[in-house]
């Protein structure tokens, strides 16, 4: 699965109109992601996963960052987050089945804050993006 | 056995009464033949699919998309008999129409976030939750009588 021009370019293009909110789409994703997909939670038995967890936020903020990150170096993902990549390969093991799960509650809140910035074609863009994080986070595991 | 809770359940029909199920029904199914383009092997009469524009406007697209979310109604009616409901179905989609049930899957995440855009901060966590525990349910029941 590869990124066309267009992808690359709606991509951009979102991450610009999230702005300074994606610090709080990421906690909000993470929360999004513990309420709907319960076994998530077992990552992070050292957390706070209460209501307004200030662990949560951070997280989320550092979530977030990686993304902005790889959306701003869109054409080497991989280059962009090798150190996350080895960081998960190593020592984090999520298993590569979270990753669309916690990619489904981005695009949650992305449609929830959002929904005109969600056309069908930044959707496809943004899914396929989030695919292709996941899949360089997990590149190494094997 | 499933278990709702009453919170559950209300999420769920409270949420459904103000869902325009033609408009959702076929931006769900649009969206999924956009998304995943690989889904469109199953509608190759219907016309027109080569861009975005062309699904959305597809007239057989929002036709159909309206008569799959109908049928979630009728899970919603029967929310402690998902299995009873999508019995007939299941042998359908299985024995005549060979659809993969992973596309049950897309489907419903893809109508999660058709939802999600739709009702904005209403959609809470809470809502969410329920609500992706339904389509997991519906996908699982339409997949149930596979052989």
């Amino acid at each position: 699965m590869v990124l066309s021009p267009a992808d690359k370019s709606n991509v951009k293009a979102a991450f610009g109109k999230i702005g300074g909110h994606a610090e709080e789409y990421g906690a909000e994703a993470l929360e999004r992601m513990f309420a709907t997909y319960p076994q998530t939670k077992t990552y992070f038995p050292h957390f706070d996963l209460g209501k307004g967890s200030a662990q949560v936020k951070g997280h989320g903020k550092k979530v977030a960052a990686a993304l902005v990150e790889a959306a701003n170096h869109i054409d080497d993902i991989a280059g962009a987050l090798s150190k996350l990549s080895d960081l998960h390969a190593q020592k984090l093991r999520v298993d590569p089945v979270n990753f669309k799960l916690l990619g489904q509650c981005f695009l949650v809140v992305v449609a929830c804050h959002n929904p005109s910035l969600l056309t069908p074609e930044v959707h496809a863009s943004l899914d396929k993006f989030l695919c292709a994080v996941g899949t360089v986070l997990t590149a190494k595991y094997r | 056995m499933v278990q709702w809770t009453a919170e559950e359940k209300q999420l769920i029909t409270g949420l459904w009464g103000r869902v325009s199920v033609e408009e959702c029904g076929a931006e769900a199914l649009a969206r999924l033949l956009i998304v995943y383009p690989w889904t469109q092997r199953f509608f190759d009469n219907f016309g027109n699919l080569s861009s975005p524009t062309a699904i959305l406007g597809n007239p057989k697209v929002r036709a159909h998309g309206k008569k799959v979310l109908t049928s979630f109604g009728e899970a919603i009616k029967n929310l402690d008999n998902l299995k009873g409901t999508y019995s007939k179905l299941s042998e359908l989609h299985c024995d005549k129409l060979h659809v993969d049930p992973e596309n049950f899957r897309l489907l419903g995440d893809i109508l999660i976030i058709v939802l999600a855009a739709h009702f904005t901060k209403d959609f809470t966590p809470a809502c969410q939750a329920a609500w992706q525990k339904l389509v997991g349910l519906v996908a699982h029941a339409l997949a149930r009588k596979y052989h």
